[in-house]
């Protein structure tokens, strides 16, 4: 055990961290718009919408995040057409590739949280709401969403660990998160074990935190 | 659609290969995790605290940290693992470890820390009076387990299981940085001298929907067997 190493290393890693945790809040925040974009497309009775929506998240939840960040990063670089917009700007930055990615990938995920929260509202809720003469539009934002979220909280705090473990992709396209900076120091000091407990303790440390926000969140909103 | 021709022209035949390969390493990966949820599911439900701390652990360990740092240190650290143990046993040489195994079992590890979970859940749900009952018709320990509690385990925990299936399915894709020729790998390689990564990782994502795809029909199936008589 080479407890020097561990040391000199934990500043690098720390520093590692914060671009995990920069890469997770921005892609979780894009990826919560996308999903509830596609819950609310999810609940239309438009067929083609609704399966659309559906396809959307059976692709993104069928395939590897992997897959998704290559598609993205090295795949639409290759489309001539893209390389001569506006959109190259952000496409040929592999940070902006990998937050994409995971913000659509998260944005999957969500999508299928949020609707099954939805439609576990009771329906006497609605109809409360409507006796009261409340327009549809004020239900839906001031009774439905509210609900929806408090029912999504514990779903969505499990997702919000998984999308942590999945930044640890950016690492496969040159981004140096936490992962990336822990393989570095491992490949140039080949002592795996001891960069993998500080490495791990410090997601396992931001996994507990986040956690515990949840569990605050979930008393806080319970009724 | 010549790229994916079968033969020498195209990448047809790799692909179809690394697909096997993909399907090889997610089962024995997933046996492995079995075989990790045999041994720590009772360590959970143990009344010791402290088999309760070590099952707790690994679970929590294993599902805090990305699947990708577990597969560095198996990669990096499993040749020097072996070594070390051969070295006790008086064995000096260099050893190299099969990427195949590395993989699957970086992998297993982490699904039988899901799957350990799963099994937790499905035993304690299943209701008192049936270990009661198998006690009063005087199974011994193995019969109770076998044809009492395992069948109605396997019931509650199959929709999970099927979750942790597909888990462990998209894990493997993690295992091409090891240099495994699973789907990821071989699309890399095909990407890299086609200079074609667009159609190369969309094809990859095919098949792997493909893959989730049959295996949730398949699993379906095994739904229906075991919820016999529900």
């Amino acid at each position: 055990m080479d407890l020097e190493l561990m040391i000199n290393s934990l500043p690098k890693l720390l520093n590692a961290a914060v671009i995990t945790l920069k890469l997770l809040s921005v892609s979780l925040l894009i990826g919560l718009f996308i999903g509830l974009f596609f819950a609310i497309l999810r609940l239309n009775k438009n067929i083609f919408v609704n399966r659309f929506a559906y396809g959307y998240s059976y692709v993104f939840r069928g395939t590897p995040l992997l897959v998704q960040i290559f598609i993205i990063y090295f795949g639409l670089g290759q489309i001539e057409y893209l390389r001569s917009t506006v959109l190259w700007v952000i496409l040929k930055e592999p940070y902006w590739c990998a937050i994409i990615a995971f913000a659509l990938n998260t944005g999957a995920y969500t999508s299928e949280i949020l609707r099954s929260a939805f439609q576990t509202i009771k329906q006497g809720i609605i109809e409360a709401g409507k006796s009261l003469g409340i327009s549809s539009k004020i239900i839906f934002y001031k009774i439905q969403i509210p609900i929806a979220i408090r029912q999504s909280l514990p779903a969505y705090g499990n997702e919000i660990i998984l999308m942590m473990k999945g930044t640890s992709l950016a690492s496969t396209v040159t981004i140096m998160d936490l992962t990336g900076v822990a393989k570095y120091i491992i490949s140039t000091t080949f002592k795996p074990i001891e960069v993998f407990i500080v490495a791990g303790g410090i997601y396992l440390f931001m996994t507990f935190i986040i956690h515990n926000v949840i569990k605050f969140l979930e008393k806080k909103y319970s009724f | 659609m010549e790229l994916l021709a079968f033969g020498d022209n195209g990448w047809g035949d790799e692909l179809f290969r690394a697909t096997l390969m993909t399907i090889a390493v997610s089962i024995t990966a997933m046996i492995i995790g079995f075989l990790f949820a045999l041994i720590f599911t009772p360590l959970k439900l143990s009344k010791n605290k402290f088999l309760n701390f070590i099952a707790n652990s690994y679970t929590t360990i294993i599902r805090g940290v990305p699947e990708l740092l577990v597969i560095y240190l198996f990669f990096f650290g499993g040749t020097g693992a072996v070594m070390f143990v051969a070295s006790i046993f008086g064995y000096n040489e260099y050893i190299e470890i099969n990427a195949f195994i590395t993989g699957a079992f970086a992998i297993g590890i982490i699904s039988g820390a899901y799957s350990t979970e799963v099994f937790r859940g499905a035993i304690q749900s299943i209701d008192k009076g049936q270990f009661e009952a198998a006690n009063v018709l005087g199974l011994n320990k193995f019969g109770k387990f076998f044809k009492i509690i395992l069948p109605q385990t396997l019931r509650l925990a199959i929709p999970n299981l099927s979750n942790v299936w597909q888990i462990t399915l998209k894990d493997t894709s993690l295992i091409s940085v090891t240099g495994l020729v699973e789907i990821m790998r071989q699309s890399y390689i095909a990407a890299g001298s086609t200079r074609d990564p667009l159609f190369f990782y969309s094809f990859a994502a095919v098949l792997y929907l493909l893959l989730t795809f049959v295996s949730m029909k398949l699993i379906n199936r095994l739904e229906v067997k075991y919820s016999r008589g529900y």
